[in-house]
């Protein structure tokens, strides 16, 4: 019995969304314009101006945003209020560069908190729940959205943030905790380490987790599943929309619905910029509809992502997205072959392994090298050189038959793959140095 | 009749081998035998101890990935010869050894060679039938 938080916008039909969605973004253009010196001389330059944009039809004439325009603006250039009417910023870790700075007004917030609840009621989220969050608490916006959705809710909310694995443990147990929200490799860290100390998933209460902010793969989701004794939700957002919560899962788990009330999608090709019809694999751009302080229109994701408006048993009618196949900007590029990590981490699960790896790419007399090392667990391991070598050789094949190119396969101890508790490093390009 | 052996998975880096033998020191655990097969990468360290349940568990519980596997132990004299000839019998009953090592007896005179082999039970009796007896565990202590 599938529950909603706001059915009147979660199942409108799509003549509703669209009417929704076109009056909130002539408005929006129109303060974007107004308001954001950036946006207006990019809207200038392409010779479009706010009332060439009539309906949510017009989207694709206006420019398109990218992580470069962020960095150019930093910190206020793309700011569209005063900043006497903001209350807080949200920042991205600056893994790819430099920062990205949000800023959001007490009405942002409250839209971004609704699209949280909306995700932890599609997990079986009500008031009668204990929801520990332990994302991250801070500049992340992890944390915040998912305590701001789950007060929404009206859940007894456990702020945890990330990190004291025993502490969480043990108010989860105490505490009878129903609905987890981390990242799925803290997900899975939480699942090993209950393990270790001996508690099977039935002694803890939880049902269901919300788990994003790094890509997962799908058996991944399995093993936290099993592990926790949960089904586990994935969630989808982004610092420069707002955070988590853009895309949420429901119970029938195939794929993201994209709060499209709120944050427009469109499909385009990353080379030309051309928008994709409905099915086809692009980039994910998006459109805030109706943020105030940080209204960013066609902002390119990097995300590679297909979105699709099959009906969904949930009931739901916002379109949804795949979970993402990968970043354009974390696709590494492996002697002329795109190679995404999750493809080989989906090939590990596979072939038995721990989902603990890491991948090393180098240049080796102009030729790319690339190697994966996997932590042995005990099943694999054997007393003689040569079954473990024949384990290494094969899984090289497994991952050859992938990705079309040939890795070293390293075999190493448990537990010496560094495991973060915030986002997982699995990829070290030493080939960047060189550049 | 067969001994167990334990193998403990030892990445090839400066320290790993005194981490996991200072590790059973500390639980009081007494090597009778050991090898070690070295690859670039790895080294698989074979131990043979007195209290094979407690250096499994001390080892699991240290974080090092093991395995038991079941191994022949002969008594062989110390004199040139000893060893061929239980070779001799192996290799005529085509039995395909992996690795094999030996150690001194408590005992004067003996050693015991380790053989990891293909077929245990038709390796033990190859060498019943040549008059070479295998050994149990207590045997070795």
């Amino acid at each position: 019995m599938a529950n909603y938080y706001q059915p009147q916008f979660e199942c409108a039909s799509h003549e509703e969304i669209r009417a929704i969605q076109s009056e909130k973004l002539v408005k929006q253009v129109k303060h974007v314009y107004e308001n954001v010196k950036y946006y207006r001389d990019l809207m200038d330059e392409k010779g479009v101006t706010p009332d060439d944009i009539k309906s949510i039809d017009d989207l694709h004439k206006l420019p398109f945003l990218s992580k470069a325009d962020l960095r150019d603006a930093y910190p206020y250039g793309l700011l569209a209020t005063d900043l006497k009417n903001c209350v807080r910023i949200h920042s991205t870790s600056g893994t790819t560069g430099r920062r990205v700075v949000a800023f959001y007004t007490q009405n942002d917030i409250d839209l971004w908190e609704d699209c949280c609840a909306r995700a932890i009621v599609a997990a079986g989220g009500t008031k009668e729940d204990v929801c520990q969050v332990a994302y991250g608490y801070g500049l992340f916006t992890g944390g915040s959205g998912l305590h701001g959705g789950s007060h929404k809710v009206g859940s007894l909310t456990l702020p945890m943030s990330s990190g004291n694995t025993e502490r969480q443990i043990q108010f989860m147990r105490d505490l009878h905790a129903t609905i987890i929200c981390c990242t799925p490799s803290y997900a899975a860290y939480i699942g090993e380490t209950l393990k270790e100390m001996g508690i099977s998933p039935d002694e803890i209460d939880l049902k269901a987790g919300i788990f994003g902010a790094e890509p997962w793969t799908e058996a991944m989701r399995r093993d936290i599943e099993k592990s926790l004794g949960i089904k586990a939700y994935d969630i989808y957002g982004l610092t420069e929309t707002s955070g988590p919560g853009v895309a949420f899962e429901c119970e029938a788990q195939t794929g993201m619905h994209i709060n499209e009330d709120h944050f427009f999608a469109e499909i385009i090709d990353p080379e030309t910029g051309e928008v994709l019809p409905e099915g086809e694999k692009g980039e994910l751009v998006f459109t805030s509809l109706d943020k105030e302080a940080f209204p960013l229109l066609r902002y390119r994701t990097r995300d590679i992502c297909i979105l699709s408006r099959e009906k969904c048993p949930c009931g739901r009618t916002l379109v949804k997205m795949c979970k993402p196949m990968g970043r354009s900007d974390d696709m590494l590029i492996i002697r002329g072959v795109n190679v995404f990590p999750s493809q080989i981490e989906t090939v590990l699960l596979n072939e038995g392994y721990s989902p603990n790896y890491l991948i090393e790419v180098d240049r080796d007399r102009n030729t790319d090298t690339l190697d994966v090392s996997v932590e042995l667990t005990p099943e694999q391991f054997s007393d003689t050189v040569k079954e473990i070598s024949a384990k290494e050789k094969a899984l090289a094949a497994a991952i050859k038959t992938m990705l079309g190119i040939n890795p070293k396969v390293h075999l190493v101890a448990p537990k010496t793959i560094t495991r973060s508790e915030g986002k997982a490093v699995r990829v070290i390009d030493k080939r960047k140095l060189h550049d | 009749m067969s001994v167990r052996q334990i193998s403990v998975f030892i990445e090839n880096k400066k320290g790993k081998l005194a981490e996991a033998s200072k590790y059973l020191a500390e639980h009081n655990v007494n090597l009778r035998a050991l090898s070690i097969a070295d690859t670039s990468e790895f080294g698989i360290l074979r131990i043979i101890c007195d209290d094979m349940e407690l250096a499994q568990s001390v080892l699991n519980e240290g974080g090092y990935v093991t395995t038991v596997t079941d191994v022949l132990a002969v008594k062989i004299y110390d004199k040139p010869g000893s060893l061929a000839e239980i070779l001799q019998v192996l290799s005529e009953a085509n039995i395909v050894i992996e690795y094999t090592y030996a150690f001194l007896s408590s005992k004067p005179d003996s050693a015991y060679i380790i053989l990891r082999v293909d077929d245990n039970q038709r390796a033990a009796a190859a060498l019943a039938s040549a008059g070479i007896k295998t050994a149990n565990q207590d045997e070795l202590f």
